[in-house]
């Protein structure tokens, strides 16, 4: 089966591309490029692809899929099909799944769910047995069954001492370990600490809970000389920590959330739960130092934290309601709209941290758009508007803040593992 | 009707949303809330087509407790305009202090607060409160000190060492009182820690309308339920 993408604008930044040309696709591996490519054939599928861009596969390196454990929120297949709509190709799992992915059966049964689907999936093994901070996760077993990272995500790694064995058992593998950066001891609040939270009248989070540990594990990334990747990063300390890790040449790197480039706690004000998440929304100052971290580098990349839940769980009263909001549908969008068309970055850039620095964090193969390569593919179109409808959403859940929202840029279509896939996000 | 968290489904996982449209389904025009979390009025109101009442939300707003506790200082100074007002406690677990905070600022009040700094939320200068962490000086300083009971059963306890330190320090005591100057209205939304947040003497003493503020209670809610019972203001 051929397929036959017309009148392209291919951008790949690992081999410096940008060129307006057809790709024709065979079985799978891209078998020409070039300008007006013409088949004579009734089998090729052809699409005309005029005002869209073609980019290497793009990946998000932070999803809570709910399989096993919650199935009614969120499967592994309804988690990529989510992820082909909002345009990704890739995905990495977060372990905090019922059970947690600890064990190499859980590992091999993600990957085994995912097999038939267009996305490709990179599990993140438990770092801890069942999440707990006391008892090392089988990393070895985790990585031969194909986990590309370590995370107790949901909370961080509990204890220094044991941050320190992780991160040194891990190194010996090449994995980084993904943390979600909050003191224990200042955590549980519904928000972010500040004037809101007092106006509001809701318990808040601190954002030193954050800076703490991302302090600490920089610091024990230097001493063990591992990878660490900070997850969902979300105030302007913890990006300054991480500017200053870097320069020190630690290893070091940071992903950032569409909703704390966008957002801010102003947000809370009715109450809704469908911006309840944690890390919390922070202050502005919080989110234009997001924008500073992506433009100069300090922030690697974007990832959503796609976070399903029930309706009936978020239609509660603010505290009770679970953190998390979906992203898979929205990220590209949001980035077009407010970094892309804000000025903030350049679609190189984005190309860079959607594609090239979240598979490098992972230590995973980056596609590139050649001859004789696989097709994996991002085709999306950065001028086109459109409303945000989360009933639309191939995600079995529907907890978006974006519902309504009008963006420009939307996803259009993926190519990976011989499926091409059209995106209905913009309608 | 009455409904309690006890003796509803709230407690066997019902959704919040179903108890409301439970209520909803035995058509009352007017929903009275006080929940123990923050935001709920907001959201019933989304929710429901009944008129709803903040009767307490969590740690954010009382605001019949403000409305009865301003009309309680005017009647008995006559203004409040110009008036200092103190709040004095645990002002980081209270819903009272923040809806005086913003009555009174309304009404053209000077509103500070006065409590130890683990009581007092880090951002509340930002409201234009003056913050004080000495109490002579906040009962030298004000008209009017609104006292707050100290909520042992929040999260208060594990912020401050001490009730018996809490008293010596902020507790307000009849010595106090007249080391410093002695005209000055104290008001307490009740129920009282005495012994605690003020001393039995002064709990029944000369310079408090703690029961005034109750019977006032009465006059201000019975105000807010035919005024927003007859929606009065609203365009049919």
């Amino acid at each position: 089966m051929q397929t036959l993408l017309k009148n392209l604008r291919i951008i790949d930044t690992t081999l410096n591309i940008d060129q307006k040309a057809d790709i024709l696709i065979d079985n799978g591996n891209i078998e020409k490029i070039g300008t007006g490519i013409e088949v004579n054939d009734w089998n090729v599928d052809i699409h005309d692809m005029e005002g869209c861009i073609a980019a290497p596969g793009f990946i998000d390196i932070h999803v809570h899929l709910r399989e096993p454990g919650r199935e009614d929120e969120e499967t592994v297949v309804s988690g990529c099909m989510g992820a082909a709509a909002g345009g990704f190709t890739a995905i990495a799992s977060m372990p905090n799944t019922d059970p947690a992915a600890d064990a190499a059966e859980i590992i091999e049964s993600i990957i085994t769910k995912s097999a038939k689907t267009p996305v490709d999936v990179y599990p993140i093994g438990a770092a801890t047995i069942e999440r707990k901070g006391e008892v090392l996760a089988p990393i070895g077993e985790l990585v031969e069954a194909g986990a590309v990272a370590f995370s107790d995500d949901g909370v961080a790694i509990k204890t220094a001492g044991i941050l320190r064995r992780i991160m040194e058992y891990a190194s010996m593998y090449d994995a980084p370990v993904i943390e979600h950066c909050e003191d224990e001891s200042m955590a549980g609040g519904s928000m972010n600490e500040g004037l809101n939270s007092t106006r509001f009248g809701l318990t808040s989070i601190p954002p030193i809970a954050e800076e703490l540990t991302v302090a600490r594990d920089i610091m024990m990334a230097e001493y063990t000389g591992a990878k660490v990747h900070i997850a969902h990063i979300s105030t302007a300390k913890a990006v300054q920590l991480v500017r200053e890790g870097k320069a020190k040449g630690i290893k070091v790197t940071a992903e950032v959330t569409p909703h704390h480039f966008t957002l801010t706690d102003d947000s809370l004000i009715d109450y809704d739960t469908n911006f309840k998440m944690n890390p919390p929304l922070r202050t502005k100052t919080d989110m234009l130092a997001m924008h500073e971290g992506l433009k100069d580098g300090t922030i690697d990349c974007i990832a959503s934290d796609h976070a399903p839940h029930a309706i009936e769980e978020k239609e509660m009263e603010f505290e009770y309601a679970p953190n998390g909001i979906l992203g898979l549908e929205t990220t590209l969008g949001l980035t077009l709209n407010n970094l892309y068309h804000q000025g903030v970055l350049t679609i190189p850039q984005i190309i860079e941290k959607l594609v090239v620095n979240p598979r490098n964090i992972l230590g995973i193969p980056v596609p590139v758009i050649r001859e004789g390569e696989k097709a994996n593919l991002t085709i999306f179109n950065p001028e086109k508007e459109y409303k945000v409808r989360v009933t639309g959403f191939k995600s079995k859940s529907r907890n978006s803040p974006f519902d309504g929202y009008t963006l420009k840029g939307a996803p259009v279509a993926i190519y990976n593992r011989g499926k091409f896939v059209i995106s209905q996000v913009s309608g | 009707m009455n409904f309690s968290v006890s003796g509803s489904s709230v407690s066997k996982g019902e959704t919040f949303k179903d108890t409301v449209r439970n209520i909803e389904a035995m058509k009352v025009d007017m929903i009275v809330v006080r929940h123990g979390s923050a935001g709920v009025p907001q959201y019933l109101t989304r929710i429901s087509d009944s008129v709803v009442i903040n009767a307490g939300d969590g740690i954010h707003e009382h605001p019949t407790q403000a409305l009865l506790d301003m009309y309680s200082i005017r009647e008995k100074l006559g203004k409040l305009e110009g008036l200092k007002v103190c709040i004095v406690g645990d002002i980081a677990h209270s819903r009272v202090a923040l809806s005086n905070i913003f009555g009174l600022q309304a009404m053209g009040a000077e509103v500070s607060v006065c409590g130890p700094a683990t009581l007092i939320p880090r951002n509340i200068s930002e409201l234009g409160v003056k913050v004080i962490h000495n109490i002579d000086e906040a009962i030298q300083e004000n008209d009017v000190l609104n006292i707050l009971r100290i909520q042992l059963e929040r999260k208060a306890k594990a912020a401050f060492p001490s009730t018996r330190e809490y008293h010596k320090y902020y507790g307000i005591t009849k010595e106090r009182m007249e080391k410093n100057k002695k005209d000055v209205l104290l008001l307490h939304p009740g129920p009282i820690n005495r012994g605690v947040e003020i001393s039995s003497e002064m709990a029944d003493g000369e310079h408090q309308i703690i029961l005034e503020q109750v019977t006032n209670g009465v006059a201000v809610r019975m105000a807010i339920l035919y005024l927003l019972g007859t929606r009065q203001g609203e365009e049919n």
